[in-house]
């Protein structure tokens, strides 16, 4: 990682033409450095920050004061910075009867602080969590002491997760983990403390804005959504093609605990939603024995969505896993032993994340750790299932060689879509949606759990989501359409995004289908589409054209009178 | 090592953090001489100069020296 000093000299550069977004940052100590910290690094996430700083220890009159500057600068993002040495304070000089209430306290001003920015704002609220002090004043016995210091500071650190599950919008950052990573004496230093009121040594600085970083992007739709992994010296300890199945080290046999922990960590991020692909030099065969018979492999061929053993070149090999999986470069890992393969792989595809794997393979894990890799701003149950998936488009491609004809092929399908409204049980997955599609995204706005409440409980929109399912397996909420009322006559798509998995079926044609005759039996007379490019959808650069709408200006009008239902394979459920 | 030495490294770690090339400092060069020199600024300068001579000043050095001539001395004292 960069240091503060690399890092700002990120200020100087042009930040023309990359994502504008405002922030505003509150502390109780001193937070200039860490603001150009976060801006400098957000020009490494390919950010344009416009920061707003509060004014020191400013918090909560910026915050309960409606006609405060922080509500005049309107901001998309709010993060608060209170230090764990000014909620000392406080305890310092709380009555000692008081003491045991002091993370009660601080809760319910939290909590009050967030209801107070929600009313004011459409903001997400990045919290930054506390780093241990314990002041030894009751030693080990702190911890079954309610009213000292530790007890209360680990209180208030567990309960404000409980309240962060339970809202939307208020994500915490977790800085209390960089020092346990990284230790007190690197994510703190006295002197620069009392001589200008920081808590975060200037070391720390990169790494707390990198954090914040993180949540910010994954709230914008940049997370990582996929594994591939090397398998000889990755996956187990030795060469498969060489040692054979019983030498290969995993489980008792040799550093074989530390390939097996290895492998338990990857199979949490499967289960969590990551998307497991293998790339490795070697005969399939041969590769995927261990995966069947090796009786301490955690990982199984189940697990892996696509298997690419082989001699080729691997930055080819991860093109074609690209090409299955359709989702952008950008949100791919590529895990490898080897710092020549690492090389090729970079050269070729630099928008791939390639970590630099220690030596020694006992070290993966904790060098892992602290990359923090994995971030996500959802978690649903769906999430879980999407290997599975990915393994059954795999299946439909091979069904489709078997067709000649296009419309034949789509008709052995038996799709059936169901169309729903907004509702409690799909805004879920709907906010995740609107996080995660980049490529058939026509306007790219990203709404959360409550911005999609707000929308559904609107008299302004229509909500429209969609599912596919066919022979082989059901796709879930695939399609979200949210259109706005203009005028009386006029209806305009305000989102119409599609998950990339569901490409060729016809699903937008269904979907058109759709939302025209639900204009028309409304008395609407048109349908205005708009698209605004990113870097990502230039697929849909032509969606509006193609679906027979007129250009007028920046926007795409249609007819609704004037439309005739297009041919689709996809009947409604 | 000796005291100019320390002043030329020195002199170099504010060029960098400072971004200001054409910067030479004296021993009676003070804050008050040196663009964007200010209380934060120092802190960093402190540090990064702690890191370059492997070095740490307690919390009343970093506040006590009047101009970079005791800030060298107090490097050559470690």
């Amino acid at each position: 990682m960069k240091t503060f000093s690399q890092l700002k000299k990120n200020l100087k550069l042009d930040y023309t033409g990359l994502e504008h977004i405002r922030i505003a940052v509150l502390g109780d100590t001193a937070t200039q450095f860490l603001v150009q910290s976060i801006r400098a690094m957000g020009y490494d996430y390919g950010y344009n920050l416009e920061i707003w700083e509060a004014d020191f220890n400013q918090v909560e009159r910026q915050v309960f004061d409606s006609g405060s500057e922080l509500y005049e600068f309107n901001p998309t993002y709010v993060v608060i910075f209170q230090s764990t040495h000014k909620l000392l304070g406080k305890y310092n000089k709380s009555k000692s009867e008081e003491n045991a209430q002091l993370a009660d306290n601080e809760l319910t001003l939290i909590e009050n602080i967030s209801t107070a920015l929600n009313s004011n704002l459409q903001a997400k609220i990045i919290y930054y969590n506390y780093p241990e002090i314990n002041d030894g004043v009751y030693g080990n016995y702190a911890n079954k002491t309610e009213s000292s210091f530790l007890f209360q500071l680990r209180k208030l650190n567990y309960e404000l997760m409980v309240f962060a599950a339970k809202q939307h919008n208020f994500f915490l950052c977790d800085i209390s983990t960089l020092q346990n990573q990284s230790g007190k004496s690197n994510l703190f230093q006295t002197s620069v403390y009392i001589n200008t009121d920081m808590v975060l040594s200037i070391d720390a600085l990169p790494s707390v804005a990198k954090l914040t970083l993180d949540i910010l992007g994954s709230i914008d739709g940049k997370f990582k959504k996929c594994v591939i992994l090397d398998l000889d010296n990755t996956l187990w300890g030795g060469v498969i093609g060489d040692d054979g199945i019983e030498n290969i080290q995993l489980g008792s046999l040799g550093i074989g605990k530390a390939f097996t922990e290895f492998q338990y960590w990857i199979k949490k991020l499967k289960n969590r939603g990551i998307i497991l692909a293998v790339c490795s030099k070697n005969t399939e065969s041969v590769a995927k024995e261990p995966f069947e018979k090796h009786p301490d492999m955690v990982l199984h061929l189940e697990d892996i969505a696509v298997f690419m053993a082989n001699w080729e070149n691997k930055a080819d090999n991860i093109r074609q896993i690209q090409r299955v999986l359709n989702i952008g470069f950008d949100s791919m890992v590529f895990l490898d032993d080897n710092p020549f393969e690492r090389n090729i792989v970079r050269e070729n595809i630099p928008e791939i994340t390639i970590p630099e794997l220690p030596k020694d393979p006992a070290d993966y894990l904790e060098y892992l750790y602290t990359l923090n890799l994995f971030e996500t701003a959802s978690f649903s149950n769906e999430d879980s299932e999407r290997t599975k998936l990915y393994q059954v488009e795999a299946q439909r491609t091979v069904l489709q060689q078997k067709f000649t004809n296009e419309g034949d092929f789509l008709q052995s399908l038996n799709m059936l879509s169901l169309v729903e409204p907004f509702t409690k049980f799909n805004t879920p997955r709907v906010a995740q949606l609107s996080q995660r599609s980049n490529q058939f995204n026509l306007r790219t706005a990203r709404y959360t759990d409550s911005d999609i409440e707000l929308i559904s409980n609107s008299d302004n929109y229509y909500t429209f989501a969609f599912t596919l399912e066919d022979k082989f397996g059901n796709n879930g909420l695939i399609c979200v359409i949210i259109l706005e009322v203009e005028s009386d006559k006029k209806l305009f798509v305000d989102t119409w995004f599609m998950s990339c998995r569901v490409l060729k079926r016809g699903m937008e044609e269904f979907v058109l289908n759709t939302i025209v005759n639900f204009a028309k039996e409304k008395g609407f007379s048109s349908l205005i589409g708009e698209y605004l490019p990113t870097a990502k959808n230039e697929m849909v650069k032509n969606h509006y054209k193609n679906l027979g709408f007129k250009e007028a200006g920046e926007e795409w009008v249609l007819d609704v009178n004037e439309y005739e239902n297009k041919k689709c394979y996809i009947n409604k459920k | 090592m000796e005291k100019s030495e320390i002043l030329k490294q020195v002199n170099a770690i504010f060029v960098d953090i400072l971004d200001n090339e054409g910067l030479v400092l004296t021993e009676v060069t003070t804050a008050n001489d040196v663009e964007d020199w200010d209380s934060l600024t120092h802190i960093h300068l402190v540090v990064a100069i702690e890191k370059h001579f492997g070095i740490r000043f307690t919390s009343q050095e970093i506040q006590g020296w009047s101009n970079i001539g005791e800030m060298v001395d107090c490097i050559a004292s470690k």
